[in-house]
C-alpha cells in the first residue's frame, strides 16, 4: 500500500456519469429476480441509529430488528450490522452476541471530524475495546479540501492501525466534496491507505448517497481491485429509503463489480428505514397485494 | 513611324502560376471585324484535375485563415481592381461594351468585391445558433466552408458575374476553381492578373479557359470536387452537371445571373452547418 | 435461474401489449381516407424478434402515388396553401400531444415491427417524436423572422418523403414536422420493413383534424419510392436512407426543377484521447455505436484511440459489453434488439466475416444471443487498418472497429479519411484539444464527451456523401422554403 499516482486517475464527466447511473435505474427486476434480490437487500443492511437522543431501549430494540427483520418468517435476514455511537457498543454487543450480525461504531468525531487526531485515534480504540467489529471513521474533508491529499493518507492509515482486527469504513462525506472528480481521488486515497469499505456519507449532510456518486466509489473499487488484487467493499448511506432504490444500488453493483461482491461482506446499505419498505416489498412479491405499514414493525 | 505592338499572350492560372495549357491547345479570339485579339488558353481535362489537386491543397489552409484576414485580402482585391479600373473598362470596350456599360460593369465588381469582404466576419454570426436542447448540454452550430467548388460560367456570364460568384464562396473559406468559355477568357485572365498581384494565397482561385465541353463533365465527376456552382441556360449542361456530381453527392448550385447576387445566401449555398454538443456539468 | 446473485440473467420483463391493437391489414393514407392500393396488393410486415407475420401492408402502385399526388396538390392549392401559419402550427401542438397521450402504444408497435429494445423506444424515440412536432409547431407563425432580410418566406410545395427502417417513426417527425410548418403538404413513404408506426401517425394526424391530403401516407418498396421521386407534380424530394440510394435520386432528379435534401449514411470516427474521462468515455462508446444496434447512420463506427489508454479502454469496454442484454426487444431490460431484416442481419455477418479474412481480430463477449429471430451480438473489430473494408464501409450493426492512434493530427487524418461527413465524437478533459479535434474533424455533428445525443432544436446533416442539408433547429426550415427578395 502506498499512495495513489494521482496521475493516473481519470477526470470525471459528471453528465456522463449522471447518464449512466439513470441507465442502471432502467433495469427492471421481476419475480425470482426481484425476490432474491430483496432478500439479499435485507442481509446488507446496516441498520443504524446515530442521534443524540439515542438510549439503551432504542438500540436494544433496533438490535432486535436486526437480528430478525420479519418476526414471521426466520429465513428473512438477519441485518449485516448494527451502527451505533460508540458509548452504546457494548448495549448492541451484548444484544446481537451468538448471531451474525456486526456491531460497527462511528468514531473519529463523527461526523466533522473536527478534532485532533490524537482524540480521534482514542475514540477508535475505545470503540473496538468496547467489542466494535467495524469502524465507520470520517475524514478530514478540509485536509482534502485544501488540498493536503498525503495528510489525508496518513490519517487514514493511521485510523487503520488504530482499528487493529476491526474493519475500517471510510466515510468521504460526498456531500462536502462538491465534485465527483473530488470522490474519485478521496476513493483512491482512503483504499491506498487501508480502507476495508468506502462509504459515501454520515447521513447528516445533504446529499448523502446518491447513485452517481456512488457508481463513481464502485468504479473506484473496480479500478482498485484490477490495479491491485485486492477487494474493497461499498456503502451508501443515507438518503436510501426505498426498496425500489435499494435495488437500483444493486444492480449497479452486480452489473459493474460481479457477483463476488453481492454479499455483505462487501457491500452495505447504511439505513435507518429502509428495512420496512424491503419487508413490504417482499410481502408484496409473496402475496401479490400491497402492504400497509401497521403490518410491520417499527422499531 | 507606328510602333509595334506587344501582344500578350493569356495563359492559364493554377496554384499561382500562370503556366500554359499542358495540351498546347489555344482558342483564337476575333473581334467583329474578324481581326484576331488574342489566343487564348484551352484547358485539357488533364489540366483540370490538376487543378483540382492545387485548389484542395489550398482549401485547409484558406479555411483555416481568420475571418479578418480573409475580409482583408477580398479588400484588397477590390482595391488593386480599382487601380487597374482603365484597363479592364478598355478591355470591356474591346470586346464590345459601351464606354458606359464597361465602367458600370467595372464599378460594381469593385463594389461587390468590397460588399463581400465586409461579410466575412459576419455571415457566422447571422447564420449560428446555439440550440436550446433539453438535455444539459452546451450546443452549437455554425457555418463551415463547403471544401473545393468549382464555377462553371457560360457565354452570357460577365466579369461582373464572375466576380458575384467567386466572391461569397472564397469568403467562406472555400477554395474556388473557375471554368470560363473563351468568350470571358480575357477578362477573367486580366483578373486572374490582379488577384495575383494581390494577397490571396495560391491555389485560392484558380481559373481555366476552354471548351465548357471539355471541362465541365470531368469537373462534374470529380470525386474531389465538393460543390458545382454553375451560370448557364444550358439544360443540357446543367442535367450532365447533375448526373455526374450524383457520384460524390456534389452540392449543385444553379446561379441566376439576372438576379441580385448580393445579401448572405450567395455565401450559405456553399457552406455546411455544423452543429457542436458538450456536456454542462 | 434468475436468481439476482447467482443468476446470468434477469427474469423476463416484457412490455405489456395490452394498449395495442395491430390490425391484420392496413391500407393506404390518402386524402384522409384509407384505402386499398391498386389490385388490393399487400405484403407482409413480419416482427424481426420472431420472424413472426405482424401484418399485412398495403403495397402502393405508382398509380397510387399519382392518388397521393394529386390529393396533396389539391389540398395545396386549397385550404392548407391558404392557412395562416398559426393555424397550421395548431394542428402541429395538437399532433404532438396526441403522440404524447399515446406514447406507449407507439413504443411498443415501433419495438414489435422495428426490432429496437423497448427502453429505446419508450424513452428515447417517443419523446423525441412528441418533442418535434412541439418544436416545429411554434416555428410555423414565425417563419419571417428566421431568413434575415427577406421579405417573402413561402413553402416549396408538394414534398415527397421517403424514410427508413432504423428509427421509423422518429423519421416521419423529421421529415413532416418542418414540411407542414412551413406550409408544404407531403406524401411519405415508411421503409417497407416498418411501415405501422407512420400508419398509426396517420390516425393520429386524421384524429388532430388535420385537412384531408395534407399528409399522404402510401407504403410499399423500391418502386414506390421511385414513384415518387420520380413523380411529375412532386416539388421537393426529401430522403434519408442509405448513400447508394441517394445518389440514384439524385440521378433521377437531374433535370428537373426538384429540390432535394438528403440524410445519407456514415462512418463515424470516435475519438478517444489519453486524457479523457476513461469510463465515461467507455460508456459514450457503447452508445455510440449499440444504440439501436448499431443501425443509426451517425453511430460511432470506428473507435480511435490514443495508444497510452488503447489497452485501459478496450479492457473497460469489453467488461461492459459483457453487461449488454441482447433479447426480446419487447423487454424492459434488452439493451440491444433484433436487427430489423434478414437481409440486413446479413450484411453484417458478411462484413464481420471480411474482417477475419483481412487479418483483423474479431471479439464478442460470452453471452445468450436468441437463436431465433435477428439478433446479432455486441462486437469488436480489433487490430483494424485504415484499409480494412469494415473500417471503411458502413456496416449498420453493433460492430465496432478499433485503430489506434498517437497524435491529435493523427486522429484527424484518420477520422477524415472517408467519404462520409456525418458525425463524430471526441473525449478529452483539455477544452483546447475538445475545439481543435470538433473543429478539424469534417463532420456535421460533433460530440464532444457525449455521443448520440438528439434534439428537435439541435440541427443535423451531413457533409460529403454524407447528404444534403439539415434537418432539425432553424437550419432544419431551409429545405422546405422559397425565399424571395
Amino acid at each position: 500500500m502506498a499512495f495513489p499516482n494521482l496521475r493516473d486517475i481519470a477526470p470525471i464527466d459528471e453528465v456522463g456519469v449522471k447518464e449512466r447511473a439513470s441507465r442502471y435505474q432502467k433495469r427492471s427486476l421481476k419475480g425470482e429476480t426481484k425476490l432474491s434480490a430483496l432478500r439479499l437487500a435485507l442481509t446488507m443492511l446496516d441498520v443504524t441509529t446515530l442521534e443524540g437522543k439515542d438510549s439503551v431501549g432504542k438500540v436494544k430494540q433496533m438490535c432486535r430488528k436486526a437480528l430478525s427483520p420479519m418476526a414471521s418468517d426466520p429465513t428473512i435476514g438477519p441485518a449485516a450490522a448494527v451502527c451505533v455511537y460508540p458509548s452504546l457498543v457494548k448495549i448492541a454487543k451484548n444484544e446481537v452476541a451468538g448471531s451474525k450480525v456486526k456491531v460497527a461504531s462511528v468514531a473519529t468525531a463523527f461526523p466533522s471530524g473536527q478534532s485532533r487526531l490524537r482524540e480521534r485515534l482514542g475514540e477508535i480504540k475505545y470503540a473496538v475495546s468496547e467489542g466494535a467489529d467495524e469502524i465507520d471513521m470520517v475524514i478530514s474533508r478540509g485536509k482534502f479540501l485544501a488540498g493536503d491529499y498525503r495528510g489525508l493518507y496518513d490519517e487514514v492509515a493511521k485510523c487503520k492501525e488504530a482499528c487493529g482486527e476491526a474493519h475500517l469504513k471510510v466515510i468521504l462525506e460526498t456531500g462536502e466534496l462538491e465534485t465527483l472528480d473530488n470522490v474519485r481521488i478521496a476513493s483512491e486515497i482512503s483504499m491506498s491507505a487501508g480502507a476495508d469499505f468506502i462509504k459515501t456519507s454520515t447521513g447528516k449532510i445533504a446529499p448523502a448517497a446518491t447513485l452517481p456518486v456512488t457508481l463513481v466509489m464502485l468504479q473506484a473499487i473496480a479500478d482498485y481491485h484490477e490495479r491491485t488484487g485486492i477487494m474493497v467493499g461499498m456503502k451508501p448511506a443515507g438518503g436510501i429509503s426505498d426498496a425500489k432504490l435499494a435495488l437500483q444500488y444493486l444492480v449497479m453493483v452486480k452489473e459493474l463489480l460481479g457477483k463476488k461482491w453481492l454479499s455483505n461482506k462487501w457491500f452495505r446499505f447504511g439505513a435507518s428505514s429502509l428495512t420496512n419498505d424491503l419487508l413490504m416489498q417482499l410481502e408484496k412479491q409473496r402475496t401479490g397485494l400491497y402492504q400497509g405499514g401497521d403490518y410491520f414493525s417499527k422499531d | 513611324m507606328n510602333r509595334l505592338e506587344v501582344k500578350k499572350t493569356y495563359k492559364l492560372y493554377i496554384g499561382g502560376k500562370f503556366p500554359r495549357s499542358e495540351s498546347g491547345r489555344v482558342q483564337t479570339l476575333t473581334d467583329k471585324k474578324g481581326e484576331v485579339i488574342a489566343n487564348v488558353a484551352k484547358a485539357s481535362k488533364k489540366d483540370l484535375r490538376n487543378t483540382v489537386v492545387a485548389t484542395r491543397k489550398a482549401q485547409l489552409g484558406w479555411a483555416a485563415s481568420s475571418a479578418y484576414l480573409k475580409g482583408q485580402i477580398l479588400y484588397r482585391l477590390a482595391e488593386m481592381l480599382e487601380g487597374r479600373k482603365a484597363q479592364f473598362i478598355s478591355s470591356l470596350i474591346r470586346s464590345g461594351k459601351t464606354q458606359k456599360r464597361a465602367t458600370a460593369e467595372v464599378e460594381k465588381s469593385i463594389d461587390t468585391l468590397v460588399y463581400f469582404a465586409g461579410w466575412s466576419d459576419k455571415f457566422q454570426a447571422v447564420y449560428s445558433s446555439v440550440n436550446p436542447v433539453s438535455s444539459p448540454h452546451y450546443n452549437f452550430s455554425a457555418p463551415v466552408a463547403t471544401g473545393v467548388v468549382g464555377i462553371v460560367l457560360d457565354d452570357s456570364s460577365t466579369l461582373l458575374d464572375l466576380i458575384s460568384q467567386m466572391a461569397p464562396i472564397i469568403v467562406g473559406g472555400n477554395t474556388a476553381l473557375i471554368i470560363v468559355p473563351g468568350s470571358l477568357a480575357i477578362a477573367a485572365m486580366e483578373l486572374a492578373e490582379v488577384i495575383h498581384t494581390s494577397d490571396v494565397p495560391a491555389g485560392v482561385i484558380n481559373i481555366l479557359t476552354g471548351e465548357l465541353g471539355d471541362m465541365v463533365p470531368t469537373l462534374a465527376g470529380h470525386m474531389d470536387v465538393n460543390s458545382i456552382s454553375v451560370s448557364t441556360d444550358d439544360t443540357e449542361l446543367k442535367k450532365t452537371v447533375r448526373l455526374l456530381g450524383a457520384e460524390n453527392v456534389k452540392r449543385v448550385v444553379f446561379v441566376d445571373q439576372k438576379k441580385s447576387a448580393l445579401g448572405p445566401y450567395p455565401i450559405l449555398d456553399f457552406q455546411e452547418i455544423k452543429t457542436t454538443w458538450h456536456p454542462v456539468g | 435461474m434468475y436468481d439476482f446473485i447467482n443468476g446470468d440473467e434477469y427474469a423476463p420483463a416484457p412490455e405489456s401489449t395490452s394498449e395495442l391493437n395491430v390490425k391484420e391489414q392496413y391500407g393506404l393514407f390518402i386524402h384522409g381516407e384509407w384505402c386499398d392500393a391498386e389490385g388490393k396488393k399487400t405484403f407482409d410486415t413480419i416482427d424481426p424478434s420472431n420472424q413472426k407475420v405482424l401484418s399485412k401492408v398495403a403495397l402502393a402502385s405508382s398509380n397510387d402515388v399519382d392518388k397521393a399526388v394529386a390529393a396533396a396538390r389539391s389540398a395545396y392549392n386549397g385550404e392548407w396553401g391558404q392557412m395562416s401559419g398559426s393555424d397550421r402550427g395548431k394542428y402541429l401542438y395538437r399532433i404532438s400531444r396526441l403522440i404524447q397521450e399515446r406514447s406507449r402504444e407507439f413504443a411498443v408497435l415501433e419495438t414489435m415491427d422495428g426490432g429496437k429494445p423497448i427502453r429505446e423506444s419508450r424513452d428515447i424515440d417517443l419523446p423525441l417524436v412528441a418533442a418535434h412536432f412541439f418544436y416545429y409547431a411554434g416555428w410555423a407563425d414565425k417563419l419571417d423572422y428566421a431568413f434575415p432580410g427577406k421579405q417573402k418566406v413561402s413553402s416549396v410545395g408538394v414534398v415527397g418523403q421517403v424514410i427508413p427502417w432504423n428509427f421509423p417513426l422518429m423519421m416521419a417527425a423529421w421529415k413532416i414536422a418542418p414540411a407542414l410548418a412551413c406550409g408544404n403538404t407531403v406524401i411519405l413513404k415508411p421503409a417497407e420493413t416498418t411501415s405501422l408506426t407512420a400508419l398509426l401517425l396517420a390516425e393520429v394526424i386524421a384524429e388532430a383534424g388535420v385537412p384531408a391530403g395534407v399528409v399522404n401516407i402510401v407504403t410499399g418498396a423500391g418502386d414506390t419510392g421511385r414513384a415518387i421521386v420520380e413523380h411529375p407534380d412532386i416539388d421537393k424530394i426529401a430522403f434519408t436512407g442509405s448513400t447508394c440510394v441517394g445518389k440514384q435520386i439524385l440521378k433521377a432528379v437531374a433535370g428537373t426543377e426538384k429540390t432535394y435534401t438528403l440524410e445519407l449514411g456514415g462512418k463515424a470516427a470516435h475519438v478517444i484521447m489519453d486524457d479523457a474521462a476513461i469510463d465515461q468515455a467507455v460508456e459514450g462508446i457503447v452508445n455510440g455505436i449499440f444504440f439501436n444496434q448499431g443501425n443509426v447512420c451517425c453511430a460511432g463506427s470506428r473507435l480511435l484511440v490514443q495508444e497510452g489508454v488503447a489497452e485501459k479502454v478496450i479492457k473497460k469496454l469489453k467488461k461492459r459489453m459483457e453487461s449488454l442484454i441482447v433479447g426480446n426487444p419487447l423487454d424492459k431490460n434488452t439493451d440491444i434488439g433484433a436487427i430489423n431484416s434478414k437481409e440486413q442481419l446479413n450484411t453484417i455477418k458478411r462484413m464481420v466475416k471480411s474482417a477475419t479474412k483481412e487479418g483483423a481480430e474479431v471479439w464478442q463477449p460470452e453471452g445468450n444471443v436468441p437463436r431465433k429471430g435477428n439478433y446479432f451480438p455486441p462486437t469488436l473489430i480489433l487490430d483494424c487498418a485504415q484499409s480494412h473494408t469494415v473500417v471503411q464501409q458502413e456496416i449498420f450493426g453493433p460492430v465496432l472497429t478499433i485503430q489506434t492512434f498517437r497524435t491529435v493530427n493523427e486522429a484527424i487524418e484518420k477520422a477524415n479519411n472517408t467519404e462520409y461527413g456525418l458525425s463524430g465524437g471526441v473525449w478529452s478533459d483539455k477544452g483546447a484539444k475538445v475545439f481543435k479535434l470538433t473543429d478539424q474533424i469534417n463532420a456535421g455533428i460533433m460530440w464532444a464527451n457525449t455521443y448520440n445525443a438528439f434534439d428537435p432544436a439541435s440541427p443535423f446533416g451531413g457533409f460529403k456523401e454524407s447528404g444534403i442539408g439539415c434537418e432539425g433547429g432553424l437550419h432544419g426550415l431551409y429545405p422546405y422554403v422559397k425565399l424571395n427578395g
